[in-house]
């Protein structure tokens, strides 16, 4: 199974055609404006920021949105074989027969699989059944090697959860709500392999590495009602599932797969038609695929038009949604049970038999004992320890290892939380995100930073200071803050003679604002005059004695 | 081999099969040898590894022979429909048969005399029968191994469900396969039983227990015993031959000390109609893999993939499989999947706790017919189509796959026309040793003759009756 199978490419799918939705331009004209810069061209893709059509239609069309999220299980093997997992391994070098189907082979459950998805059914607050049971699910693929998929139909392995997520108003970070989804089930199941389509020499080639590694379908009912919600939704399960490690959920690697169900009706009514949108790669774009199609479906239905239920598929240039001619018609999947499982049965402290080998029983009680924060808890714990504001503890836990961070840095300075999260937030932060880093990466330890936020606090340097001691930090040359202090000089000037005399020429040279000052303590003019004194000093200057010497010269 | 050439240097067999002559049923995997099914879909198709049951023959020291015959993937009740063409049974060739049965009139007709083997292990079961080896695997889904082992004179061993290892057995019905074993007498099948039975890491469905090999005794004390006689398998097409050899074998039960009663199992009716339900519905979901990607025949058509996956299963698959496919695919439709398997479903667990509530009851040992008649001339067989024949010839073997229980099929005497004819004995779950046991005393009682095969016996027949086992009487 070394090279990449080779078999005809099926039946071309549809282009890029639309169906009746009136309001983007056509395409011809949208395709143009996708080359005149993202933030113009994107306005006219995409329905616009949930408030714009809230106004216009809410009054009356309800959105609904349901999720289903497929999680790759984070595992050395997979699901029903011995194979490796591995991101982008050459093709089909992870293939054990059982991945290929070759006959007489036969499923082995992956324990590690099963606690992942227990660990995540009690992060997800669901009941976790004790006997779940295991179905094919039939359909012919060139990347389904058994003409089936393994899944959990009709008893899956935990039911009846719930996600609580928050997302902010009107993208005000103070004014975050928190909300609440509901989650049906959770199932094991197979992955499928991946079809490589090369239609220049119409031949589709065929990697089997991914067929057969474990994942999760965590199904959610339609709690949600736009974009946002959904993303948000989303984020907070990545964050879970990290959290847990049951999954490395990177959505750009394909370990986490989004496809949105979405339905508009009105008030009062039943649910709508809905249609179900796949092929979302991020987060960004699941709230515009999301946004798009509840904007299409309100605008079909007040144009007289209907929703068909289909699949459609979300193109992230043209920020639009287009109906998949691939899964159309009406898939009869002659689901079956698996006769080559057994039912899984998973024990807790009560049911657990006592002459049975433990290396071979997953016992609930057992995970749960030992699940880490999750962090709704870590959030609350940051907010409580150390004063911040809840919405800095959401950006604290979106980047990964930015609350250790944080606390790494707590730890070895005596300045107070409230005020390290400031250069966390502000400079460490954007620094990391232009520079497209992760914490990880950064070139400023922790212990760094600290370094240099305990001169700013021991006053020996002024913030402004600090700043260009941090510029010469992110360079990652290995000078610690004080030696750089020392080779720029940056030191606060302890001389309070030199910062008179400094004040005094600052002062001889702004006559017009000296004489304001004067008849008005005009507080605008004083900064002014402060600043200056800092210019002069390159940042060298401690503003508070600053304000002291001029306030007390022009009282003169 | 150089291995294997150590060990013997030393002077210690491999194992208990030390070079016993074995033959494998095309229908499990054998490392580097062809493994076709006798299909055109897998023609030519060599498997990278051994099933579980042949790997443990070989590390007992086992020497493989060759792959024998079948229906294909083991679809049929005769070992007819394969692509390798029919099994003859060796019976044909027999004295016995001959004498019985006298040439019609020309040399042609003669050739049209012979005899099918049963199946759909057909090839095992000769191979077994005309001493070509001593032990053969066959599989047994719904009596493939018990029926041609009732046809061929030699004994067929269905052991219970989760027993042995189904890994490598390219499946039937992965809810009723269970791997057989045809040996000439019941201590052999006790010695490959022991070689093969237990769990294994491969099959989520053995058992996780350890399977301790036994070895039957000589003195078989039967007075204790509780025979059960099912009165429903008495059933229609029974012939009066076979039906008056299973009371004589009742009467030798009784005439021993052995208690006889009459029992019920007033589901075995339904048996077939669900059989039929569940098997398809497995078939239709196992076949699904041969689409000509992976590995076996590929149809030469590139206008799409489906229409590719359409010409290699048309291509590849006789009629028989196309058709069970067809009807699987039908009774798992959402619309029918209510009416057709759970119904199938639910019946087999009526047919499973039939045998719990007879066994509850203090029985034994069921004693049954394997077929409802000797073996059919193959010209006559071929009259009637697949489906009818399997259905007829499944009639009394099925029951026991659908409750996973252990059966083994004994030959007990020869019919009017001179070819052997079998009774089953079926035993509770896990209870081979039992079974095995009554099975070898009823062996002992019977005296079933030794096949005497007219080219061979110009030859040297004392050759053949020194190699026979030691409790061939």
């Amino acid at each position: 199974m070394s090279e990449a199978l080779r078999t005809r490419p099926p039946p071309p799918s549809a282009g890029a055609r639309r169906l009746g939705s009136p309001r983007p331009a056509p395409p011809h004209q949208r395709l143009a404006r996708a080359g005149e810069g993202r933030s113009q061209g994107e306005q006219h893709h995409h329905p616009g920021p949930p408030s714009v059509w809230r106004d216009l239609y809410l009054a009356s069309w309800v959105p609904v949105v349901g999720l289903e999220i497929h999680v790759q299980i984070s595992s050395n093997s997979k699901l029903f074989s011995g194979s490796q997992v591995q991101f982008a391994a050459p093709p089909n070098s992870l293939v054990s027969f059982f991945d290929a189907s070759l006959p007489g082979t036969l499923p082995v459950l992956n324990r590690r699989c099963v606690e992942a998805a227990v660990m995540t059914g009690l992060a997800l607050n669901c009941s976790i059944n004790k006997k779940s049971l295991f179905d094919r699910k039939h359909y012919f693929y060139a990347d389904l090697p058994a003409g089936y998929q393994i899944t959990q139909q009709r008893v899956p392995i935990a039911v009846n959860g719930s996600l609580s997520y928050s997302l902010c108003i009107d993208n005000k970070m103070s004014q975050m709500v928190t909300k609440t989804v509901r989650i049906k089930q959770i199932q094991l199941e197979q992955d499928s392999g991946k079809s490589l389509h090369d239609d220049a020499r119409s031949q589709t080639l065929v990697d089997l590495n991914r067929a057969g590694v474990g994942l999760m379908e965590v199904v959610t009912e339609p709690d949600m009602c736009c974009g946002e919600e959904a993303a948000a939704a989303v984020r907070e399960l990545q964050l879970i599932l990290q959290t847990l490690g049951s999954s490395q959920a990177i959505m750009a690697e394909g370990q986490l797969r989004v496809d949105a169900n979405v339905s508009v009706h009105h008030p009062g009514e039943p649910y709508g038609v809905r249609t179900e949108v796949k092929n979302i790669n991020s987060v960004r774009f699941l709230a515009k695929a999301v946004d798009y199609e509840i904007q299409r479906q309100i605008e079909e239905l007040e144009n007289g038009g209907t929703i068909l239920n289909e699949t459609r598929s979300f193109d992230s240039k043209l920020g639009c949604t287009i109906p998949m001619r691939d899964k159309e018609g009406k898939q009869d999947y002659r689901f079956m049970p698996e006769p080559n499982l057994p039912p899984l049965i998973l024990y807790d402290a009560k049911s657990l038999p006592v002459n049975m080998n433990h290396q071979q029983v997953v016992n609930i009680d057992w995970i749960r004992e030992r699940l880490p924060d999750l962090p709704s808890v870590k959030r609350a714990k940051l907010v409580e320890l150390y004063g911040i504001l809840p919405e800095h503890s959401f950006t604290l836990l979106n980047e990964d290892g930015l609350a250790e961070y944080f606390e790494n840095v707590i730890k070895q300075t005596q300045m107070k939380p409230k005020k390290v999260i400031g250069w966390i937030l502000n400079d460490l932060l954007s620094y990391l995100k232009q520079h497209a880093l992760t914490v990880k990466d950064s070139p400023v330890s922790s212990f760094l930073l600290a370094d240099l936020l305990n001169l700013l606090e021991r006053r020996e340097i002024s913030s402004s200071a600090a700043k260009q001691v941090l510029e010469e930090l992110w360079k990652g040359e290995g000078k610690t803050p004080l030696k750089i202090v020392k080779e720029k000089k940056l030191e606060l000037i302890q001389d309070q003679k030199e910062l008179e005399q400094i004040c005094q020429s600052v002062i001889d040279r702004q006559e017009d604002e000296v004489i304001m000052m004067v008849l008005g303590r005009n507080q605008k003019v004083l900064n002014k005059l402060i600043g200056l004194v800092q210019r002069a000093t390159r940042g060298r200057s401690n503003p508070v004695l600053v304000k002291q010497i001029l306030e007390k010269k022009l009282s003169e | 081999m150089t291995e294997k050439g150590n060990f013997h240097r030393w002077g210690q067999p491999l194992g208990v099969l030390d070079g016993i002559p074995i033959a494998v049923k095309d229908n499990f995997n054998t490392a580097g040898i062809e493994t076709t099914c006798a299909s055109n879909m897998l023609k030519g198709y060599i498997s990278p590894y051994n099933a579980t049951v042949v790997q443990k023959l070989l590390d007992q020291g086992a020497v493989l022979l060759g792959k024998t015959n079948l229906d294909e993937f083991a679809m049929g009740s005769g070992s007819t429909d394969g692509i390798f063409g029919p099994v003859r049974n060796p019976w044909s060739y027999s004295r016995q048969y001959k004498e019985k049965t006298p040439p019609k009139s020309s040399s042609e007709n003669e050739e049209s005399d012979w005899v099918i083997t049963g199946g759909s292990s057909g090839g095992s079961a000769a191979a077994v029968s005309s001493f070509t080896c001593f032990v053969a695997l066959g599989s047994d889904t719904g009596g493939s191994t018990r029926n041609p082992a009732a046809h061929c004179g030699v004994v067929g061993l269905k052991p219970t469900y989760g027993l042995i290892s189904r890994h490598g057995l390219i499946p039937l019905v992965n809810s009723m396969d269970v791997p057989g074993i045809l040996t000439r007498c019941v201590d052999d099948a006790a010695v490959v039983l022991g070689s093969l039975a237990g769990h294994d890491p491969k099959d989520a469905t053995t058992i996780q227990d350890t399977f301790k090999p036994f070895e039957l005794p000589n003195l078989i004390d039967v007075r204790k015993l509780c025979i059960g006689i099912p009165k429903e398998y008495h059933a229609p097409g029974l012939s009066s031959e076979i039906l008056a050899l299973w009371s004589k074998a009742a009467d030798l039960f009784k005439d021993a000390g052995a208690k006889v009663i009459e029992v019920s199992l007033p589901h075995t009716r339904y048996s077939i109609v669900c059989y039929h339900v569940l098997c398809t519905a497995e078939v239709a979901s196992n076949m699904a893999r041969f689409d000509g990607l992976e590995y076996g025949h590929r149809a030469d058509m590139n206008k799409s993939t489906e229409s590719m996956y359409a010409a290699t299963r048309r291509e590849g698959f006789n009629d028989v499989v196309r058709g069970r496919i067809l009807s699987g695919n039908y009774f798992l439709l959402k619309q029918n999947y209510e009416n057709y398997f759970i119904k199938a479903q639910k019946v087999r667990r009526l047919i499973a706790n039939d045998f719990v509530k007879v066994f509850g009851s203090g029985v034994d040992i069921l004693l049954t017919p394997t077929t409802l008649s000797d073996a059919v001339p193959y010209m006559e067989f071929i009259k009637e189509d697949n489906r009818t024949r399997s259905a007829q010839d499944d009639i009394l073997t099925q029951a026991a796959n659908m409750a996973g229980l252990p059966a083994i099929s004994i030959p007990t005497a020869l019919s009017k026309r001179g070819l052997p004819v079998g009774l089953q004995f079926i035993g509770h779950s896990f209870q081979e040793k039992q079974l095995l046991t009554v099975a070898k005393w009823f062996e002992k009682q019977v005296k079933f003759p030794m096949i005497q095969l007219e080219e061979v016996k110009r030859h040297d027949c004392s050759v053949f009756q020194h190699q026979k086992s030691v409790s061939f009487l």
